[in-house]
């Protein structure tokens, strides 16, 4: 069995009263990137704080590469690349001074290898056109992908990511996802993020947390399999209130939600739903316009395990 | 790692124009003190209406008023920009995040404060040194030659001076998550001293001793202060080594 790249065993972190982490677990194998899910204060920073050693756990431990995380482990952070969620640098220092006389000598990145690098991922996380600004000047994207840029200008094994792209336009997330997927099998990839879209579209291992705690942990597609329920779209001209009512009585649908001219139904066998549906519409002579069966999206994964019981039908 | 840090933090006084404000305050600080030793009594006589016998009360300016007048400018306005200069050192990087950029990389938190302290003292070394030029020309012009060598050892008594209130504004800065909270504890370091300063027996261990001793230096009186050396030498390492513990256990 391969060992896991990083790892952590029921940590317990809280600020006062607060429990930021309640026993949290968590498993992430070499070469995967790992899409870290939940809400707001669930315990993700928290977490991808404790593994890069800016904090420590009350309880519990953390191991990168097999060995236990401790703060400055000097040994440990060179194998490691950092985004946090608000990348910071100096204002007075340009992209290319930052990369090339900064952060690769603090990796031991001798002068030459470290110009040719820097200017090379610059090029990458496209912000080679700001190479020589100065950073002062920069937008929050611009900074999010020097953020990158710094975290993998020593070819680290271990890549953690907080929110690497909530600051990216579309066409820059576009990029920096396939970037990041480019990385897959070379650099183990710890990814937080509330994007759900860009999990499901780059992420191997999904693990979502709530409360501090994992809810889950598995492949992609076998959560989605697992938990996406079906849903299916009728969209109709007209009322469809009473048709909507008519069909919330099947044994087959579980959910129904109620939108004008439009009605989306959550059901547990696709094949047979859909043949009862569509013989129903034709009874009650309903003008479809619309019928179609949904891809079950990592949403419906995500709200199903982190809302309240009372949410969830 | 030590080398890049250094030079980041040499940089970063040149770009963020600490080393123009230190270098022009000292600069002036110490260029205008022998000309205020001596022209001051010229100036009070051409007061209107000055009475006779008060203008005789004035006695003849000398080198002693010169070299009184160099420490108390230079010290008095060097501690204050010290710590107005040097108590975002820290505190800054923590509050902007740039802290926690730094150390997630492979770097000893001790080294950060090290070289911080040592930026700061090169920072005030080339300060003091345009201090002593703009003074020690003066002085000789205006009144006599003196011993540019024990002014050499005034000098570095009052870098040793001023590295004692950069230590404790360091570590100030370092103990505290704002620079409104580093600036309050470094100013209540600097009161701690003065209060400390008023008991006579204390007093031998204190930081302003060893300005008395470079004075005495230059107008050749025996007198020494080697307690307030050692102290002041013991205070810098206590508070780099306090600043760079506390750095190492904090959680950014």
């Amino acid at each position: 069995m391969t060992q896991a790249m990083i790892r952590s065993e029921n940590l317990v972190k809280s600020f006062g009263e607060v429990r930021a982490l309640e026993g949290l677990d968590l498993e992430v194998a070499p070469g995967v990137i790992y899409g870290f899910l939940g809400p707001n204060g669930a315990g993700k920073t928290t977490t991808l704080r404790v593994l890069s050693g800016l904090a420590r756990a009350d309880r519990g431990s953390a191991f990168i590469d097999g060995l236990p995380v401790r703060m400055h482990d000097r040994h440990q952070l060179s194998n490691i690349g950092v985004l946090p969620e608000e990348p910071a640098f100096y204002g007075w220092m340009t992209p290319i001074q930052y990369l090339r006389d900064f952060a690769a000598p603090l990796y031991s990145i001798d002068i030459e290898e470290a110009g040719s690098r820097a200017s090379e991922i610059l090029d990458v996380v496209g912000l080679a056109y700001a190479a020589s600004r100065r950073i002062q000047g920069f937008s929050r994207g611009m900074r999010q992908r020097l953020g990158l840029a710094q975290a993998l200008i020593h070819e680290p094994q271990v890549l953690l990511l907080d929110e690497p792209v909530s600051a990216l336009d579309p066409a820059g997330r576009k990029e920096v996802l396939e970037l990041i997927d480019g990385l897959r099998g070379r650099t183990t990839v710890l990814l937080s993020t509330h994007i759900l879209a860009d999990v499901e579209r780059i992420c191997d291992v999904v693990g979502i947390i709530d409360q501090g705690r994992m809810v889950i942990e598995d492949k992609r597609d076998r959560l989605l399999n697992r938990y996406a329920r079906p849903l299916i779209e009728v969209e109709a001209e007209g009322d469809i209130e009473g048709w909507a009512e008519s069909v919330r009585r099947l044994p087959i649908v579980e959910h129904v939600d109620l939108l004008p001219n439009l009605v989306r139904l959550q059901v547990s066998q696709v094949e047979t739903a859909q043949g009862e549906l569509l013989r129903s519409l034709a009874q009650d002579s309903v003008r479809v316009r619309r019928f179609e069966l949904i891809r079950p999206s990592l949403e419906d994964v995500f709200l199903q395990l982190t809302q309240s019981p009372d949410s969830v039908r | 790692m030590f080398r890049t840090l250094l030079k980041k933090e040499l940089i970063a006084q040149l770009r963020t124009h600490r080393t123009l404000i230190t270098l022009a305050v000292f600069f002036v600080a110490g260029l205008i003190s022998p000309l205020l030793a001596k022209y001051t009594p010229l100036l009070l006589e051409l007061v209107p209406d000055m009475p006779a016998e008060f203008a005789s009360l004035i006695p003849e300016p000398t080198i002693n008023d010169a070299v009184g007048q160099y420490l108390k400018n230079v010290s008095q306005f060097g501690v204050i920009l010290v710590i107005v200069l040097n108590m975002g050192a820290v505190a800054v990087e923590k509050e902007r995040g740039t802290a926690a950029m730094l150390l997630t990389k492979p770097v000893k938190p001790g080294m950060v404060i090290l070289t911080k302290w040592l930026a700061g003292m090169v920072n005030l070394s080339v300060g003091l040194l345009l201090a002593a030029i703009g003074c020690a020309f003066y002085t000789t012009l205006l009144f006599e030659p003196f011993s540019l060598l024990n002014f050499l050892a005034l000098n570095t008594l009052l870098l040793v001076f001023f590295g004692v209130y950069l230590s404790i504004t360091l570590l100030a800065s370092t103990l505290a998550r704002t620079q409104a909270m580093a600036a309050a504890l470094a100013f209540t370091g600097l009161a701690l001293l003065l209060l400390l300063g008023a008991s006579p027996r204390v007093q031998e261990l204190m930081p302003g001793k060893l300005l008395v001793w470079g004075s005495s230096l230059v107008l050749g009186i025996e007198a020494s202060a080697w307690w307030s050396l050692i102290a002041g030498i013991g205070i810098m390492f206590a508070c780099i080594v306090l600043a760079s513990v506390s750095f190492n256990r904090e959680e950014i």
